[in-house]
């Protein structure tokens, strides 16, 4: 197997080199939550047509550095019934959940933290532990809307896990692989061959298209929903829950929150990128294709992604959580059904 | 000591020492949360036996399913607002009696353990874990993997006809 971590060939493997591969997705979080939450401020007032943050720094760039000092400056407050440990440990462990999801994104051809052969199924897996994150953290507090939040939080994830997977499913399929670096090679060769139009193949793809746009459309209305951002956020709906799950944090704690947030927002991002969008690969074939340029390229097409989500949650309303239980059950999850049979379908025929 | 041994030893201490909260606290949540780094343990281990698929698997299952399940049986069926969520105390007689019985376990697996001749194979990389235990389900155990699937589907029309109004 030829290398896949740029880090392994420049350290070779000790104790540092795996603290320097461990690492590196830290520093790109970090940076890109603080892109991330500028992003959000910003786009957000567009849409709504104000101009955002103005005053820290030129046109407000500044404005999440002064977020996150005002975050860490505030008092951490622990209510005196809450469980200690508990409350303390949840914002951490969902920290973990979204962090760790990383290890498998393959950030450039030359870059996956960890080339596993079963990537896509792992960060399925890994994404229960903010689930049960989330429930620690509503629970240990001793609050109704905590925990009310918190349930509905688990419930929805649990859901929409559902169509979210078949969904990956029917693209495994189609690349009979989960490792998200094979699955981001196959797919080279300009944007054509990203399997959101059908993956690589003759001119009989075509009769595919239809159903891999809509498993691309339902996975991304399905991430939308496991990271808790509106339409699907009733586990922290302001105007019934005050802030759902996440009530009673304060300062670095709700920092967390904020930061695994936006962490697992990349997360789903990043998958919708390798296995719909073509990953690393360049969308104009050899053409400003390599490792570095994959980077760029991965990069470019996630935060696209994040672009999306929070577009959408400055547009739409919220959903109502009957609305939300029949859209996840009734109408994504047999969508996403039919899709998966005719992909399979079609892979028997080898079209494609 | 190189990593390998490290992580297992970290993976081993992080099970056993949290199956001992799970099994001597007294407060039925901690406990149940107490059972996700159990299971993240265990994952941990089946990693270190290159068994990736089982140990996502386990994650998958055991702390995405079951786990979960726990804690929200636990959640709803006590009050769900109160903290003292707590386990009954033991009764002197079944105190001993569980003692006894445990010790005398704990016996007979050391005295395996240590009269057993064990084969220690080289450790191999294997690279497709996946496609073998798919390969192997679908053709060597098919009628175990369907008789699953069954009972899973009974499970399911069953829970469904007990939760549906009268």
């Amino acid at each position: 197997m030829e290398s896949t971590n740029f880090i392994w060939d420049l350290m070779g493997k000790n104790l540092w080199s795996v603290v320097a591969v461990i690492s590196l997705p830290l520093i790109f979080v970090l940076i890109y939550a603080l892109v991330a939450i500028l992003a959000e401020l910003k786009v957000s007032a567009w849409i709504q047509e104000r101009l955002g943050p103005m005053r820290t720094g030129p046109w407000g760039i500044l404005q999440p550095i002064a977020e996150v000092i005002k975050l860490l400056q505030k008092e951490d407050i622990t209510p005196t019934a809450a469980s200690k440990i508990l409350f303390n440990l949840a914002p951490y462990v969902i920290f973990t959940g979204a962090y760790a999801a990383f290890a498998v994104i393959p950030f450039s051809e030359a870059y996956a933290p960890a080339n596993i052969n079963v990537g896509l199924f792992y960060i399925f897996a890994v994404g229960s532990f903010s689930a049960i994150g989330i429930v620690m953290g509503g629970w240990a507090s001793n609050n109704k809307y905590s925990l009310m939040g918190a349930m509905r939080s688990v419930s929805q994830v649990i859901s929409y896990e559902i169509p979210a997977a078949v969904a990956v499913l029917a693209v495994v399929v189609l690349t009979s692989s989960m490792n998200m670096m094979e699955i981001s090679r196959m797919q080279e060769g300009g944007f054509w061959n990203w399997y959101i139009f059908g993956g690589p193949g003759g001119w009989t793809k075509i009769f595919m298209i239809p159903f891999t746009l809509t498993l691309a459309i339902i996975y991304f209305i399905a991430s939308l929903a496991e990271t808790n951002r509106l339409p699907f956020d009733i586990p922290e709906g302001e105007s019934e829950l005050v802030a759902g799950f996440h009530t009673e944090y304060s300062g670095m704690k709700f920092a967390m929150f904020f930061f695994a947030e936006y962490a697992n927002m990349f997360v789903v991002a990043a998958v919708v990128t390798t296995i719909f969008l073509g990953g690393w690969t360049s969308p104009f074939g050899s053409f400003l294709a390599g490792a570095g340029w994959g980077a760029f390229w991965f990069i470019l097409k996630s935060m696209f992604v994040v672009f999306l989500q929070i577009w959408i949650r400055w547009t739409l309303p919220r959903f109502r959580v009957d609305q939300l239980m029949y859209i996840g059950w009734k109408v994504l999850l047999p969508i996403s059904l039919v899709c998966f049979i005719a992909i399979s379908f079609f892979s028997l025929l080898n079209l494609g | 000591m190189d990593l390998t041994t490290l992580a297992f030893f970290f993976f081993a201490a992080l099970t056993l020492g949290f199956g001992a909260v799970v099994v001597l606290s007294r407060n039925i949540m901690h406990a149940a949360f107490s059972l996700l780094f159990t299971f993240f343990g265990v994952a941990g281990l089946y990693v270190l036996l290159h068994a990736d698929f089982l140990a996502i698997t386990q994650i998958m299952i055991y702390i995405g399913g079951i786990l979960v399940l726990i804690i929200f049986g636990v959640m709803l069926t006590t009050r769900i607002t109160g903290v003292d969520v707590k386990s009954g105390r033991t009764g002197k007689l079944q105190l001993g009696l569980t003692a006894a019985l445990s010790v005398a376990l704990a016996a007979v697996l050391v005295k395996i353990f240590l009269s057993t001749l064990w084969h220690i194979a080289p450790a191999a990389d294997v690279d497709a874990t996946a496609e073998l235990i798919g390969n192997a389900l679908l053709t060597k155990y098919l009628i175990a993997f369907e008789a699953a699937s069954i009972l899973l589907l009974v499970a399911i029309v069953g829970a469904a006809f007990i939760a549906r109004k009268k």
